[in-house]
């Protein structure tokens, strides 16, 4: 049985999230992740902006720092730059990271630095109480799209990819045990990784998307996830609504910081 | 080139000098945007600073810039950036972030016109209110103007100082003028320079608390990666660093917060007094407009007026004492500054009704030339 406790803060429980939310198994994977690389929690910070998925630093016992809204990789940048040595995890969510912090995203992707942004994606805002996101399908439901989202969803995945990312996954909370293979492989990658999590929220999405339920959630979560491979060869019509999971990105690239470190070799000597 | 020992005789610009001093104080991680007229700092510090050991990085944007110089400097770098009025503006919400969550850093402002996009080769003084209350909030601040380039070299050094020394983000107001103009000045030597650095709390301290309510009412700081584990957020915390609604840790964290500035008023307010003992007439000016407040100052005093130059270097805390102080013994306080009264109005209300405060305002790029405050002055005296 995998201990947990040893890193979390259980005084700060219980958590924030609502029942049938999806971020505590996205939690519990990154946990079993960073324990099977064997990290020290000190050697560990964790950065976040402002969501549901945000409030995860404060639950784990590492050096956790919870910034404002859409930030969080800008001030994971500073820490990494003044620090290289330490492993920087950055938490965020669909909004945060890609309507408000869309630019430091891919920036960051683009300076590949070694940062891993875990990057929970439930289709809305969830704290604010179910506003629409960048990444609302077309058509669905949020309290500011009462009549249905008349905008495209944004591809994060595809995004981080097309920036020059080196590492880029995707996966389902449904798939825990794949789920946190591909959280370590990213925080092993030296240089700008993400995995994207679809995570449901019932509360906010669910109800107002005929998925009342939990269960009916974590079910299309099931039926609409395609490994790469398989989707490979499938024809669009049939990948429609599909989330295509696995290791989309895996290359080996100049990491920024390393980068700067010779620079700094060169100027001084 | 950083100023070698042998050659502290120089022709540099206030911008060169700002560059020189953050050097020179320890700073060792940048991260700044492009934007006129504040460049100058990041390019020579994008050229220096790895040359002793230290990071530069240019942000995608200046909201970027303002977070990684905190991250940064919780990692434990002293921490810059650069920038102006725009770029100011841009920045405000992570200022916030820095004074709740006591984070040190300096941010440069070389004042130029605004509003909006404005004027971005000319100067201004219209960010004073913007460097005290920019960002949402009750919060603590500390805002800075020099007015030549020896000066921005030296309060620059200040700057970081003070802002480890309370744990605060300290405001630097250049303006253009102040930032372009060339000037002859002789550095200090290295050893002359007061460097101060952050208290740090002991790392094998299990029972750290990072906001813990002092007795100085300043923390001591561990950074990340130290060996004690804690958390930082921009929501009201206890002393733990942990979100709290608890109504009394709120009070206790926010007065706690301003107090820290206010009670150290003493420590960290700093100004010149030139012939205001026997003065009728006081002139308060700063920045580069004190510039030409000195020399309407010294000519009048020529011409026998009994006039005096009170010119505040620490903008924020403002000097509301010594204003008072002044205005018990003046007739009129003269304020020239290129805006339109923003620190009048501070000078206004620090009187408390017992003296005239005349305004002399430009704002059309321009400086408040010396004959206008001597004119100003002839007419009141």
């Amino acid at each position: 049985m995998f201990d947990y406790g040893a890193y979390l803060r259980k005084d700060k429980f219980p958590l924030i999230w609502c029942s049938g939310c999806g971020d505590g198994i996205a939690l519990k994977a990154m946990l079993r992740a960073i324990d099977r690389i064997g990290l020290s929690k000190d050697e560990i910070v964790m950065v976040s902006g402002i969501g549901c998925s945000s409030r995860l630093p404060g639950y784990v016992d590492f050096n956790t720092l919870h910034t404002t809204h859409g930030r969080a990789i800008a001030f994971a940048t500073g820490v990494k730059m003044a620090k290289p040595e330490l492993t920087v995890i950055v938490v965020t969510g669909d909004g945060d990271a890609t309507a408000i912090g869309g630019n430091h995203y891919i920036h960051a992707a683009r300076r590949n630095i070694d940062l891993t942004v875990i990057l929970f994606n439930n289709w809305i805002y969830g704290m604010t109480g179910g506003q629409v996101s960048p990444t609302t399908p077309f058509g669905k439901r949020a309290s500011t799209a009462p009549y249905g989202s008349t905008e495209n969803a944004f591809n994060i995945s595809g995004l981080a990819e097309a920036a020059g990312a080196s590492f880029v996954a995707r996966e389902t909370v449904f798939r825990p045990q794949v789920l946190d293979k591909f959280i370590e492989k990213a925080i092993r990658k030296k240089g700008f990784s993400v995995v994207e999590v679809f995570t449901p929220c019932p509360t906010t999405y669910g109800r107002r998307n005929k998925m009342r339920s939990v269960i009916e959630m974590m079910n299309w979560l099931k039926d609409h996830a395609v490994p790469k491979s398989r989707a490979e060869k499938m024809d669009p019509q049939e990948l429609e609504e599909k989330i295509i999971t696995g290791v989309l990105v895996d290359l080996d690239l100049p990491e920024y910081t390393e980068e700067y470190q010779k620079l700094i070799d060169r100027v001084k000597s | 080139m950083v100023t070698k020992e042998k050659n502290r005789i120089r022709v540099m610009t206030g911008n060169e000098a700002c560059a020189e001093g953050a050097l020179a104080a320890g700073c060792r991680f940048f991260a700044g945007y492009p934007i006129t007229p504040s460049s100058e700092i990041a390019e020579i510090l994008s050229r220096e600073l790895p040359k002793v050991g230290g990071k530069f990085i240019q942000m995608e944007d200046e909201i970027a810039a303002m977070g990684a110089v905190i991250g940064a400097s919780l990692a434990g770098s002293k921490s810059l950036t650069a920038t102006s009025g725009p770029g100011f503006s841009l920045k405000q919400e992570n200022i916030g972030y820095a004074s709740m969550a006591e984070v040190p850093c300096v941010i440069v402002n070389v004042m130029r016109g605004g509003p909006s996009t404005g004027l971005p080769t000319l100067p201004s003084q219209s960010d004073v209110m913007q460097a005290r209350w920019g960002t949402h909030g009750d919060h603590p601040i500390i805002a800075l103007a020099p007015s030549s380039v020896r000066e921005s070299f030296d309060w620059t050094v200040r700057a970081f100082n003070l802002s480890e020394t309370y744990r605060v983000p300290v405001v630097l107001l250049l303006d253009e003028i102040v930032g372009h103009t060339s000037e002859k000045v002789v550095l200090p030597d290295t050893s002359e320079i007061q460097i101060v650095e952050r208290q740090k709390g002991d790392p094998k301290n299990k029972d750290y608390l990072p906001y813990k309510q002092t007795e100085s009412d300043i923390p001591p700081m561990i950074s990340f990666g130290e060996g004690i584990r804690f958390h930082v957020t921009g929501l009201c915390h206890d002393e733990t660093g942990f979100p709290t609604n608890d109504s009394q840790k709120i009070d206790l964290l926010l007065r706690r917060l301003n107090r820290k500035i206010e009670r150290y008023r003493d420590q960290i307010t700093d100004n010149q007094r030139d012939q205001l003992d026997d003065a009728d007439v006081a002139v308060f000016a700063y920045g580069s407009t004190s510039r030409s407040a000195r020399w309407a100052v010294r000519r009048a005093r020529e011409e026998g007026l009994r006039v005096g130059l009170f010119r505040p270097i620490v903008l924020w805390p403002f000097p509301e004492d010594e204003v008072f102080s002044i205005a018990q013994k003046v007739h009129h306080i003269i304020v020239p500054e290129m805006n339109l009264g923003q620190m009048a109005h501070e000078v206004e209300w620090a009187s408390r009704g017992s003296t005239d405060v005349i305004r002399i305002n430009r704002i059309d790029g321009d400086p408040v030339r010396p004959q206008v405050i001597l004119e100003k002055i002839k007419e009141v005296a």
